[in-house]
């Protein structure tokens, strides 16, 4: 037990100021563009993952709700970005299955996911650094376009179309992430919270039914998260995207998420609304340690 | 200060994606190609045509080619005058087995089968990359070197590979002079290097680019790696087959297997470090360097008085390559292309300082 | 997963293996024939082994891929066929030496510090910039005709093995003293790098850069240590290959061949680069006598050839099936 009174970390998440509209009251639809939490959109069921000798999770199972905000919380190494990646199907876990809507894969492969709806943002950012912010936006945008290589290398009317139409859609992002000004620099040159948004956009501009966010505010100030979680709860509201997010801030966690799991050493060891997280005493131990 | 794009504003999306946005780039372009097409012939000697503006004409196709695969995707080849041979010998089989084929339609084709042929050694791209894939693309040009030296019905059994071309017709004009052949390539340059911007700016540009960049990211985003980096090699290596058929009808007339080896890949890959990666401009200062260089080591020492053995001269153009790529990797990995893009920052200035 | 990894390997092995025994069972061949191919081909593959445990020791220590390699054989093989003209063969050897290290240190300082951050494609590309040059200024210097090494080894073939074969198996006596000295090298080396601290270090480097650099092991002085242990193995094998062949320009090209030998045992092995070499000129040699005859017959091919390029095919293969090599560690990227 930590004694000499309360650690940084209950003291952080007691001291969460109460919102004018905590997010408990989803389920109501006084919110004008709110849309209702839906049935299971997707489910993780029974996952385990293992890199040589070092297990990364171990039958982690959870469901994920159509149009609400879940966060992934937990220490460092706990297993969260695996857990991404194997939704999104980067890593191929060595048991259990991922169910989207009513489809149950064995066999994620990242195209598969991009196809059915999932986009997500990297923790290290993973831009295309030799591209401009318009660019890397488009790039997000190639799932919809359909112009064959004859078409685009004599760039005859259908392909310019074609061209046009979705570099409207990348602008109508780029205005909603007010990132105009930077529109034709190489998004190496920018400051890392503006690449942070570049990061979001393209990830936004499949237009997703679920958006997975690994640390979408690391190493941001205050102003950034607060812009970033505008952002993040706008998508959610006027789009309807489902999200989920892994987040170390924990105010930002409880100030945004309706439901929360918590991961330790690859397990699930909480999962629920903030509050009960809050005071789940799994997880205050797993963030503090304790003397066995 | 007369280069600046102040009060050129894009009124729709069309305008800002053009190929030239500035005004100043399209009057510059269109006097270029006014005085390529209009005064150039009429000036040129025909030695200059022949040892060093059509050689640059051709190999900076063929440089566009390898720059779209090495500097637009990111795959590395270090034997893709392979896929030039292809084309040039297929050309060759087109032209003498079916000769009222135009010679457009020959090219294209030519082009076609290079095309082909360079998906089909772009396989194993989708399973290793870097330092692996660099030694797997050189089995393609030892197997090439070997196919057409040693296949007799690939060369319609000629001798050990060497064959022999005919004056080439078109439309009833025939390319027998250097002037001649000149305009063609020209005319065939401009159309590809048109081609080859349309594609860097499409979407599969953007898909090779985000495969070059972080391809993990690019597979995440719904870029199939099999459909980003076999386009590449496919059009990479039709480029260079139409590149190949040029260079074995028009430049040398009759060429034997040696005529594309591993020479002429490391020089097309020199092209492309020493221009510029991922840079069509980048391809066509490369390649005029590489042309010009052996001329001039030859030339310069000569007026000097002091000339070199053909021995010395090449051991010294061995040297100046050898410290060129070096210098330009550590200095300037982006090339000559940056540094003519840093001149045009300069002169957006000029005169002023800052 | 039920296919267990080890198995597209397993199959390629097996069709090797029945390749390499297949002319012996249609009986057309005599045995003693056979082995004398097979040991022609080993014998060639030591002398890939000598040229791509080059690539190994510097790929392994700062993970450049040296292309220049060959050039480094060729000029160390330059040095002591010139200098063997005025000075005895050993004291020609050791002048090469001295020669390698100053490289050593003259590539370390202009090419690998400035360019210490690069990928690695960037840096093979420079390694192919000091190709060019190195050739260039080796041949300039040494000069580009063809010169001989005389190390005193009797020329004729010896008759070996007359007892268990009709006729015995003929095998040169410069390819024993080539294996002989693969041998040698190879201890050497293993002894330099799990007995003294300065391998041990070069060790730590190989295993991670960073780790080793905060311990105080001092990355450059390393580096320049390991191009000048790589420019001893190249004087090594210039000298076997130039005592062979005649010392020319066309010995730089042997780099070119032992590329599919890294790549078969491993960029970062060892053992990878003799057992690759063995398996390389085996098989080499033997789709050249025994592959190709048939092959002419059937597609009426202007003779044989077959060996510029069954290497890299062979080498293709075994990429396709095993990536990182038969005696690589599989890379993980994490995202």
């Amino acid at each position: 037990m930590a004694r000499g009174g309360p650690s940084p970390l209950t003291v952080q998440m007691a001291s969460i100021p109460v919102q004018a509209e905590p997010r408990a009251s989803a389920e109501s639809d006084t919110a004008p563009s709110r849309h209702r939490i839906g049935p299971v959109i997707l489910a993780v069921e029974h996952v385990s993952l293992r890199f040589g000798g070092v297990k990364a999770l171990s039958d982690v199972s959870f469901d994920v709700r159509e149009h609400e905000v879940l966060a992934i919380i937990g220490p460092n190494g706990a297993g969260k970005s695996s857990m991404l990646n194997v939704v999104n199907g980067v890593y191929q876990p060595q048991q259990g299955k991922i169910r989207f809507r009513d489809r149950t894969f064995d066999l994620m492969t990242p195209h598969r996911a991009a196809t059915m709806g999932i986009a997500r943002t990297f923790q290290n950012l993973a831009l295309f650094k030799g591209m401009t912010v318009v660019d890397n936006i488009m790039t997000g945008r190639n799932l919809r376009m359909k112009a064959g290589i004859v078409a685009q290398a004599l760039r005859i009317g259908p392909a310019e179309r074609e061209e046009i139409r979705h570099r409207e859609a990348v602008e109508r992002i780029i205005d909603f992430l007010e990132i105009q000004a930077h529109r034709k620099t190489p998004v190496g040159r920018l400051p890392y919270g503006l690449q942070k948004r570049v990061d979001l956009g393209r990830a936004l501009a499949s237009e997703p039914d679920v958006l997975l966010l690994d640390e979408p505010m690391a190493g941001m100030n205050v102003e950034e998260k607060q812009d970033m979680c505008r952002f993040v709860l706008d998508v959610n509201e006027q789009y309807g995207t489902t999200i989920v997010l892994i987040e170390h801030d924990m105010s930002v966690v409880m100030d945004i998420s309706d439901r929360v799991v918590v991961l330790d050493y690859g397990r699930k060891i909480g999962d629920g609304t903030p509050d009960e997280v809050r005071r789940n005493r799994a997880v205050i131990d797993a963030y503090l340690g304790t003397t066995h | 200060m007369f280069f600046r794009e102040n009060g050129q504003f894009k009124s729709t999306y069309r305008a800002d994606m053009q190929l030239l946005p500035i005004v100043q780039d399209r009057y510059f372009m269109v006097a270029v190609v006014a005085v390529a097409f209009l005064a150039v012939p009429f000036v040129t000697t025909d030695y200059l045509f022949l040892s060093i503006i059509n050689p640059f004409l051709i190999l900076t196709l063929a440089a566009i080619g390898l720059n779209l695969l090495v500097g637009y995707c990111g795959q590395i080849s270090l034997g893709h005058a392979a896929f030039m041979a292809w084309g040039a010998y297929a050309a060759y089989n087109l032209v003498q087995r079916v000769p009222m084929l135009n010679f457009l339609i020959v090219l294209v084709l030519a082009g076609l089968i290079a095309a082909l042929v360079g998906m089909f050694f772009g396989i194993p791209s989708l399973r290793i990359k870097g330092l692996y894939l660099a030694v797997a693309t050189l089995a393609a040009q030892f197997f090439t070197d070997w196919v057409f030296a040693r296949v007799k019905w690939f060369t319609d059994y000629a001798h050990s590979g060497s064959v022999s071309t005919a004056p080439v017709t078109l439309f009833g004009w025939t390319l027998d002079t250097p002037r001649d052949k000149y305009l063609f390539l020209l005319g065939v340059l401009i159309v590809f290097t048109l081609i080859a911007k349309n594609l860097t700016r499409g979407h599969l540009g953007r898909a090779w680019m985000a495969t070059r960049d972080m391809d993990v990211a690019a597979e995440v985003i719904g870029i199939r790696p099999v459909y980003a980096k076999l386009t590449a090699f496919g059009v990479s290596s039709f480029y260079c087959g139409v590149a190949g058929a040029l260079w074995g009808f028009l430049q040398l007339g009759s060429w034997e297997p040696l005529a594309f080896d591993l020479n002429l890949s490391f020089s097309l890959l020199f092209m492309i470090i020493i221009g510029g990666m991922g840079s069509i401009l980048g391809s066509y200062l490369g390649a005029a360097f590489i042309v010009v260089l052996p001329i001039a080591l030859n030339q310069i020492p000569r007026k000097m008085g002091v000339p070199l053995s053909t021995a010395m001269a090449a051991n010294v153009e061995f040297m100046i390559f050898g410290s060129l790529i070096v210098l330009f990797l550590v200095l300037e990995p982006h090339g000559l292309a940056r540094l003519w893009a840093i001149g045009k920052e300069k002169l957006r200035l000029w005169p002023f300082p800052h | 997963m039920s296919i267990p990894r080890y198995a597209p390997v397993a199959v390629l092995g097996i069709l090797l293996a029945a390749g390499l025994v297949a002319p012996l069972a249609t009986g057309e061949t005599a045995p003693g024939f056979w082995v004398e191919v097979l040991i022609g081909g080993l014998m060639a593959g030591v002398l890939y082994s000598l040229v791509a445990l080059g690539f190994v020791l510097i790929f392994k220590a700062s993970g450049v891929f040296n292309f220049a390699q060959g050039a480094m054989v060729l000029f160390a093989a330059l040095a002591v066929a010139r200098l063997a003209e005025r000075m005895p063969v050993w004291a020609a050897v050791l002048a090469a030496v001295a020669i390698m290290v100053v490289l050593a240190f003259v590539v370390e300082r202009i090419v690998l510090r400035p360019l210490v951050n690069q990928e690695g494609v960037v840096l093979l590309m420079a390694t192919l910039g000091i190709t060019f040059f190195l050739n260039g200024f080796g041949q300039s210097v040494w000069g580009s005709d063809i010169y001989e090494i005389n190390l005193g080894i009797p020329r004729e073939p010896m008759m070996v093995l007359g007892n268990l074969f009709e006729g015995g198996v003929l095998v040169n006596r410069d390819d024993i003293a080539a294996a002989v000295a693969a041998v040698l090298l190879v201890g050497a080396l293993a002894v330099f790098f799990r007995k003294t601290a300065t391998g041990r270090a070069l060790r730590a480097v190989a295993d991670d850069h960073q780790a080793a650099q905060s311990i105080g092991i001092p990355l450059n002085r390393i580096w320049v240590i390991v191009w000048s242990v790589a420019g001893i193995v190249a004087i090594v094998g210039g000298v076997i290959w130039g005592g062979k062949l005649g010392v020319q320009f066309s010995i730089s090209q042997v780099a070119l061949k032992a590329l599919p030998v890294v790549i078969l045992g491993g960029f970062e092995s060892v053992p990878g680069a003799i057992v690759g070499g063995l398996i390389i000129g085996v098989g080499e040699k033997m789709a050249e006598v025994f592959l190709a005859p048939p092959l002419i017959k059937e597609f009426n091919l202007a003779g044989g050839g077959i060996e510029n390029w069954f290497a890299y095919v062979l080498a293709l293969l075994f990429l396709l099936v095993r990536p990182e090599g038969l005696f690589g560690e599989r890379r993980i990227d994490r995202v």
